[in-house]
């Protein structure tokens, strides 16, 4: 069992995202069986032995979401992978984790909804729900995987950027991706750069468990450090005590919004696909992105100049560059396997300079090329609705 | 100058930090223990939980483990306030999640021992999945769960374990739910070390914590607490002094006592006293047995 150096493979996405985790350094997992995120728990659980690493099967959803911010709080690199209905139990202790500052990392491969759905069938229709499921304003980071290799890339880079601004990094992978099978590269174990987190470098007595650097970070001190830490989700100040003072509030919760947005130009990836001349710009991202690149190959040979953005971080939204390409293209076209989610997003950076087309699917497959072809045919030809 | 030099103190609690330095802060030998910052704490006059805190950590002192190498985590409630007290790390985490987190927590660092300290409802109300599957895995940390029949915090209302007929202010005209023998879940799903006190029962209380903190596995003590504010006022025990006199009067102490046989029932007697106090492997070890199995197998350290 197991890949222990690098290489090229053909594998899974699931197993792909699980030996990502393994290189980025994480040793606790912790999971509850679901489709189609189940591979990643199992291959965890086959590989952790070997690696010394801790694996949980836990009670629920809630309790695993919970279980790897304790860990995380006892210094280790912790992730758990869920789909929809377990991603809706974690939505409370996402929410903790971001209100505490926990790095950690959750897989949400997202399958049909509501509710139980269909399971073993593609949607993506977790989209807001990664923005806004749990209650409050936050700033979240959610990265987007098209393939088994990214599936591997952007669990590294989940770990790093969670690690780097202390934050839960979702990998939002969606049933397709995850069970798909590919050409993965393994590369060197030295060739990765990984990112651990900021530790305190003053005494226990001048130390202030929330009171950030330049970055808004602030250095995290762990369990059994001698830091006598005190870690709460309400609202705390500095010294991580509770406060029920507004400007606290203040101070706490914008911080933890500019934690994101100001530091957007370091966490913003994006992958662009003939752009540059383009009149009908396609967005799309996970599964739908396979299939509107080569709509996108198809209108160009038709003679449209079409091209396709694919962002990599949903969340934060590449919103300056959406606005930019606006300025001069004819048409925003998104592809998603929902009903108009990230399309509302694309609308607002607009800003009215362009209109935008929504090619929606209810999940349960995606979409094909000819479709979304059919579709910029008709925009181009002024007819898009 | 970085943002941490430039930053002013902006929280209003420490105008509170003044007042208790007035106060007396340090003059009493387990003050070392507290965030001195914190003090005056929330808790009503007549309440117990004053009781249980100063138990553990005088239980904690006597255990000779050193602070740094210790944790509290609680859930949400007037119980779950204890982690901001203690001068150790705490963590106060979602309602019901103590458990889950306080399991990743010794898990990613085994050094730490670890203490869940935490109110009847948020441990066996949402909390109550956690709890017996915790126990069934027996992974190595302590729960004390302060059971003052009641939801405090918000005003009184009715716990999985207010006993019948009692009133509150979800159960106006009474209770007719049958209440949780929490020490009967506890040994039921695998606790290795069930017991029970009162907050009249200081002495006895104080050893059975520092036991738990030596004993390796689930170790699970609830403890009978006054809360005069939300419970006493509606259940006849108006003072925090009144409900001490019923535990002093109606307790009994058993040691060994079959936990499905302590219910609180019967309203003339509480039992209390140790009653489980076994061995088995914890989840730690038997993983350790497994996954070295496994090691040897692949022909790996």
């Amino acid at each position: 069992m197991g890949v222990k150096k690098e290489g090229t493979y053909f594998m899974g996405g699931n197993i792909a995202c699980a030996e990502g985790a393994i290189m980025a350094g994480c040793s606790f997992f912790a999971g509850y069986p679901i489709t189609p995120a189940t591979e990643i728990l199992e291959r965890i659980a086959n590989r952790f032995p070997e690696l010394h690493g801790s694996y949980l099967q836990m009670e629920d959803e809630l309790a695993s979401m919970a279980s790897i911010i304790g860990a995380s709080w006892g210094g280790r690199k912790a992730m758990t992978a869920t789909s929809g209905p377990g991603f809706s139990l974690m939505m409370e202790n996402y929410g903790l984790a971001l209100m505490t500052e926990t790095p950690c990392v959750i897989v949400n491969v997202m399958r049909g909804g509501p509710s139980t759905g269909l399971p073993t069938m593609v949607a993506q229709g977790d989209v807001m729900q990664t923005r806004w499921g749990t209650h409050g304003d936050v700033g979240v980071i959610v990265l987007s995987p098209a393939s088994p290799q990214e599936m591997f890339d952007l669990t590294i880079e989940a770990f790093n950027l969670s690690e780097k601004y202390r934050l839960p990094v979702i990998l939002l992978s969606d049933e397709m991706v995850s069970h798909m099978t590919e050409k993965v590269v393994i590369p060197k174990k030295e060739d990765i750069t990984i990112i651990n987190r900021k530790k305190p470098e003053c005494t226990p007595e001048e130390y202030l468990p929330y009171c950030p650097d330049e970055d808004l970070v602030p250095p995290m001190a762990c369990v059994g450090e001698g830091y006598s830490i005190h870690v709460t989700g309400l609202t705390h100040d500095e010294r991580g005590y509770p406060s029920i003072d507004e400007k606290v509030q203040n101070m706490l919760v914008t911080r933890l919004l500019d934690k994101v947005r100001n530091n957007a130009h370091d966490i913003i990836r994006y992958q662009e696909h003939m752009v540059e001349d383009a009149d009908i710009i396609i967005l799309a991202y996970g599964s739908a992105s396979r299939s509107a690149r080569e709509a996108v190959d198809m209108a160009r040979k038709k003679g449209i100049k079409a091209g396709l953005i694919r962002p990599i971080t949903i969340w934060p939204f590449p919103e300056d560059r959406i606005s930019e390409l606006a300025e001069r293209a004819q048409a925003f076209v998104v592809a998603e396997i929902n009903f108009g989610q990230m399309v509302y997003e694309v609308e607002r950076c607009c800003r009215g300079c362009c209109p935008t087309y929504l090619i929606p699917r209810m999940g349960g497959s995606i979409h094909t090329p000819e479709e979304i072809l059919d579709r910029i045919e008709k925009i181009s030809k002024g007819g898009g609705q | 100058m970085s943002i941490r030099q430039s930053r002013n103190w902006f929280s209003p609690d420490y105008m509170v930090h003044k007042k208790t330095r007035k106060s007396g802060y340090g003059l009493h030998p387990l003050d070392d223990y507290l965030k001195k910052d914190r003090i005056p704490h929330i808790w009503c006059p007549g309440c117990g939980l004053g009781v249980v805190l100063s138990a553990y950590i005088r239980a904690l002192k006597a255990s000779g483990i050193p602070q740094d190498k210790t944790a509290l985590v609680s859930g949400i409630g007037c119980t779950g306030r204890a982690a901001g007290y203690v001068n150790m790390d705490s963590f106060h985490m979602t309602h019901g999640r103590a458990i889950p987190f306080a399991t990743g927590l010794k898990i990613g660092n085994p050094d730490v021992v670890t203490t869940v300290f935490s109110g009847d409802g948020d441990l066996f109300s949402i909390g109550g999945n956690h709890f017996i599957h915790a126990a069934r895995r027996n992974v190595d940390f302590n729960v004390i769960c302060v059971n003052n029949f009641n939801y405090g915090m918000t005003g009184g209302q009715a716990a999985p374990t207010t006993p019948m007929e009692v009133r509150t202010s979800t159960t106006p005209y009474g209770g007719f739910e049958q209440p949780f023998n929490l020490p009967s879940v506890a040994a039921g799903a695998g606790a290795v070390y069930v017991a029970r006190w009162t907050t009249y029962h200081v002495e006895q209380l104080t050893k059975g914590i520092e036991e738990a903190l030596h004993k390796d596995g689930f170790c699970f003590i609830e403890v009978l607490s006054p809360c005069p504010t939300g419970y006493g006022r509606k259940a006849g025990q108006k003072a925090g002094k009144d409900t001490m006199l019923y535990y002093r009067d109606k307790s009994r102490i058993e040691h060994g006592a079959n936990p499905n046989d302590v219910s609180l029932d019967d309203k003339d007697e509480i039992i209390v006293g140790k009653f489980v106090d076994r061995h088995a492997p914890t989840f730690q070890e038997k993983r350790r047995e497994v996954f070295q199995k496994a090691r040897d197998m692949m022909g790996v350290k």
